[in-house]
């Protein structure tokens, strides 16, 4: 009867098994070291051909004919003024959306259909958000070639990212605190607002860094929307002397980004302005890790401190 | 030798001697000096209150233990006939767990179908002869009890059971591979009263059969089907003896509070 | 009695229903209930946008000339409109990034899932991550003055622009999304099922593969599907490092120009609003999703009969 529990057979099966383990642990190192490897070489690389053009005169000046004069003074500003038009409309609309997702909508078709579509938009190439923005911001309505078109192609990109993290991050909130609030007559939007935001806004912040960090490197939209390449001033400041002091004309500016400052100078067939374009991948790069970076930390410190 | 209830003498032969056992989950020591013995196809009950380490004990017998990092075993657990200390550093987890099969304590049938969850131990040990296979697992399933309710759907997926099949199915999955021990981890806290009923009915059938370490939650339990029982208590072994004289009338003041109730 | 009641009352504020806190509620919620309409609208209007400028072009083309002219020259004077030399290009550059990040980001996740110690795993996920992190214009770069050089001293003949290279960077860059969504999927599947396996004396690699891997089908499926979503719609590192000539060739050693490539290129230039080039990126925008599309129907597919079998 005991055909199948001969000692020495079911050591010579479990020896061969213990290969397979083995293999694939080896394979599992190695793969992991060709991504390791990959990164470390990419980034050195642009470190020997980048780090001697990053100076002081890099990021104050404006992009040149000649490769040595040239710098990021107007794809930075671009970013930063991009990103704010970015992270204003995202970051409302998309936890407005995760909160009525987890909070208020009923189990019905339409909630059904919100859901897989957030989940399909996720998936959709960023460039296709390019031609949305140009279809409808650039021409349909009018806002031109401009900052507003880009930050907000680049709000509709990251959107997504933002209502999942705000859904799991109010998912997690157990639902003792919402009784609680309710128990003291406080109404949804009170419990909501006073507990709900509060107590997930680490969370919430770690989907927004991360969203934001991914608008930063996108390069394609912009592009479609038609951002220059080739920008040798800066849009109009957005405060000003006389009242009201705030301006919004900034918005209306044609205007260029850091990651197309680097594609134009890596289309150059001359070397020195590939060394421009490592040194603005350097920066581009550092910029995107610190911020993944910060919402990783950010999320491993919730972790450690909030345990429900 | 004794003499049995029925008069006829009996061999005892012991299944496994757990001699002087100390089990760490990093400092803590979660097993204090344990000494027991299983007596080779009969059923011995683990009793005790919730966190007296009745399961790590039982997790013992297959080094389940080895999976989670931090965790140390001191003293012996020795399987007869081969004389072997089975939490020996040189002994395979893997091999004791290929002798030594498990029941959990909620049903963890595989995504499978229900005749590659029987079979799965069998694929491990690199069986392909469908012809063996099939016979296996036919065997298994009658011994389990499961056969007639499953025969005609081998090839569904098991999820579809009911949460009493489900369970059924996993004691045919321990059964394929023909094990020196089963080992049961509270089987039927899962479950409602007329699946544990039919649990406790094949159990009690598989007396005879083969070795049986139960953990049970429920003292009327290990009194239906255990020969054995020993009950422990923060991480030591009180008293350990024949189900009956435990019951009617335990040496221990501690195990009779738990018995009667007054404890627990 | 009721005079007693009524001071009570207005010490503590009125009880009952107060209709300006309702209407306040109601107005939050119809807010709230507008952002998240939004994302149909976006996708709504993703299609309509797309759709419209692609109808106007189809009065110009026919749908024939389209899907089975092998040239696609829309900016010469002899103008032709055939897709198939960016759907080629799409799909070769697609198919070697997959090759590499499907494979690779598996064996990871199940490494990382199911053999590596905690220590590992614990440094391991954020440096995935951080990779994933990096923007695509950088791996563009990378592919073009690093990648490239490399493979044509193995392969002297290899041109400056390729799709080799091109889409093995792309793979490599796609790595960390499919390792990432498969391990979440992996270490989903309860540990119960693990110890079950375990417990008949599987080893690691058997419980990983026969056990825990069904269990997780359906997250590693959505996975795979996310990682050739990427592949088919990535845009800089094919437009830096492949090329922007159209060229109708399944040979990975040849420059050759993708959907999104075109679009790009296009978008540099300075088309009029309205003109037949202008209109050609949304038809090639069109296709663009409509490849997604299928891919997605074929993963949800696979994945629902994938479950029957079973």
């Amino acid at each position: 009867m005991s055909s199948i529990n001969n000692l020495e057979e079911i050591r010579k099966i479990i020896d061969q098994h213990r290969k397979w383990d083995l293999a694939f642990t080896v394979a599992g190192v190695l793969a992991l070291m060709i991504a390791v490897v990959t990164f470390i070489v990419l980034f050195a690389h642009m470190l020997i051909d980048g780090a001697p053009r990053l100076s002081w005169d890099f990021f104050t000046s404006f992009p040149s004919r000649r490769p040595e004069m040239a710098g990021i003074l107007s794809a930075w500003v671009g970013t930063t003024l991009v990103m704010i038009v970015t992270a204003a409309s995202a970051v409302p609309l998309g936890i407005g959306a995760g909160v009525y997702l987890e909070e208020y909508a009923s189990k019905n078709l339409l909630t059904e259909i919100i859901e897989i579509n957030v989940t399909n938009l996720a998936g959709v190439p960023s460039i296709i958000y390019g031609l949305l923005a140009l279809g409808l911001f650039v021409y349909q309505l009018g806002f031109g070639q401009s900052i507003l078109a880009a930050g907000l192609a680049l709000a509709l990109l990251i959107l997504p990212v933002v209502i999942v993290a705000t859904r799991e991050a109010i998912r997690a909130i157990p639902v003792a605190i919402r009784e609680g609030a309710y128990a003291l007559g406080a109404t949804k939007w009170q419990t909501v607002i006073d507990h709900l935001l509060p107590y997930s806004s680490a969370g919430i912040l770690t989907g927004i860094i991360i969203g934001l960090a991914r608008a930063i490197g996108e390069t394609a939209p912009v592009i479609t929307i038609g951002a220059l390449t080739f920008i040798a001033f800066l849009p109009p400041a957005p405060i000003k002397n006389e009242f009201p002091f705030l301006s919004f004309e900034w918005l209306t500016a044609p205007f260029t980004v850091m990651p197309i400052q680097m594609f134009n100078w890596v289309s150059r067939p001359e070397e020195a302005f590939q060394f421009n374009a490592a040194a603005a991948g350097l920066v581009l790069v550092v910029m995107t890790l610190a911020m993944n970076g910060l919402a990783i930390y950010l999320r491993y410190r919730m972790r450690k401190t909030i345990k429900w | 030798m004794q003499i049995g209830q029925e008069g006829q003498i009996e061999t005892i032969t012991y299944k496994s001697e757990v001699k002087n056992l100390n089990f760490y989950y990093g400092a803590f020591n979660a097993l204090k000096s344990i000494n027991m013995v299983l007596h080779d196809k009969k059923i011995t009950a683990l009793i005790g209150p919730s966190g007296c380490g009745k399961s790590t004990f039982l997790r013992c017998f297959n080094r389940m233990h080895d999976l989670y990092p931090g965790n140390r075993y001191d003293g012996e657990i020795i399987l007869y006939p081969d004389d072997v200390n089975i939490l020996a550093q040189n002994v395979d987890p893997i091999e004791v767990r290929m002798r030594i099969s498990m029941v959990f304590q909620k049903p963890n049938p595989f995504p499978k179908s229900i005749y590659e969850n029987v079979a799965y131990g069998l694929r491990v040990r690199g069986i392909k002869q469908r012809a063996i296979l099939d016979e296996r697992v036919e065997l298994a399933l009658r011994n389990s009890a499961l056969w007639e309710e499953v025969k005609d759907r081998q090839h569904d997926l098991a999820f579809n059971l009911s949460g009493g099949q489900q369970q059924r199915l996993c004691i045919a999955r321990a059964l394929a591979t023909e094990p020196e021990i089963l080992l049961f981890d509270e089987p039927t806290s899962a479950l409602d009263p007329i699946a544990t009923a039919s649990i406790e009915e094949l159990i009690t059938d598989l007396k005879n059969k083969v070795t049986i370490l139960i953990v049970t939650h429920n003292m009327q339990q290990a009194a239906r089907v255990s020969d054995y029982t020993a009950y422990m208590y923060l991480g030591e072994l009180i008293e350990f003896g024949v189900t009956d004289t435990i019951f009617i009338k335990p040496k221990n003041k501690q195990t009779e509070d738990y018995i009667t109730g007054r404890f627990g | 009695m009721t005079e007693w009641r009524r001071n009570k009352a207005d010490r503590v504020g009125k009880l009952g229903f107060s209709f300006r806190r309702h209407l306040h509620e109601k107005f939050i919620e119809f807010l709230l209930f507008l952002s998240a309409v939004l994302s149909i609208a976006i996708m709504f209007a993703i299609i309509v946008m797309l759709l419209k400028e692609s109808w106007v072009f189809f009065q110009h083309v026919s749908l024939w000339d389209f899907l089975t002219d092998t040239q696609w020259t829309p900016l010469f004077d002899d103008a032709h409109y055939g897709i198939l030399p960016l759907v080629s290009g799409t799909l070769v550059s697609s198919f070697i990034a997959l090759a590499v990040a499907l494979p690779l980001g598996t064996v990871i996740a199940v490494y990382l899932s199911e053999f590596a110690p905690f220590a590992v795993r614990e440094v391991a996920k954020p440096f995935l991550e951080l990779l994933g992190g990096v923007p695509t214009v950088v791996y563009g770069y990378f592919a073009l003055l690093f990648v490239t050089p490399l493979l044509q001293a193995i392969f002297p003949e290899l041109p400056g622009f390729n799709l080799l290279s091109a889409g093995l960077v792309m793979g490599i860059m796609i790595i960390p999304y499919v390792s990432s969504m498969t391990e979440d999927a992996m270490r989903a599947v309860p540990m119960n099922l693990r110890e079950g396996s375990y417990a008949m004396g599987a080893t690691r690699f058997q419980t990983a593969i026969r056990v825990v891997m069904p269990a997780a089908f359906s997250g590693i499926a959505a996975a795979y599907i996310l990682g050739i979503s990427r592949a088919v719609g990535e845009t800089m590192v094919v437009a830096i490092a492949a090329g922007m000539q159209p060229n109708l060739t399944w040979n990975p050693m040849e420059p050759a120009a993708t959907i999104t490539a075109y679009i790009v290129q296009v978008s540099l230039g300075d088309l009029p609003h309205g003109s037949i080039g202008y209109q050609t990126i949304f038809a090639a925008g069109l296709t663009l999703l409509i490849l997604t599309l299928i891919f997605n129907i074929i993963g949800h597919v696979l994945r629902k009969r994938y479950r029957e079998v079973y």
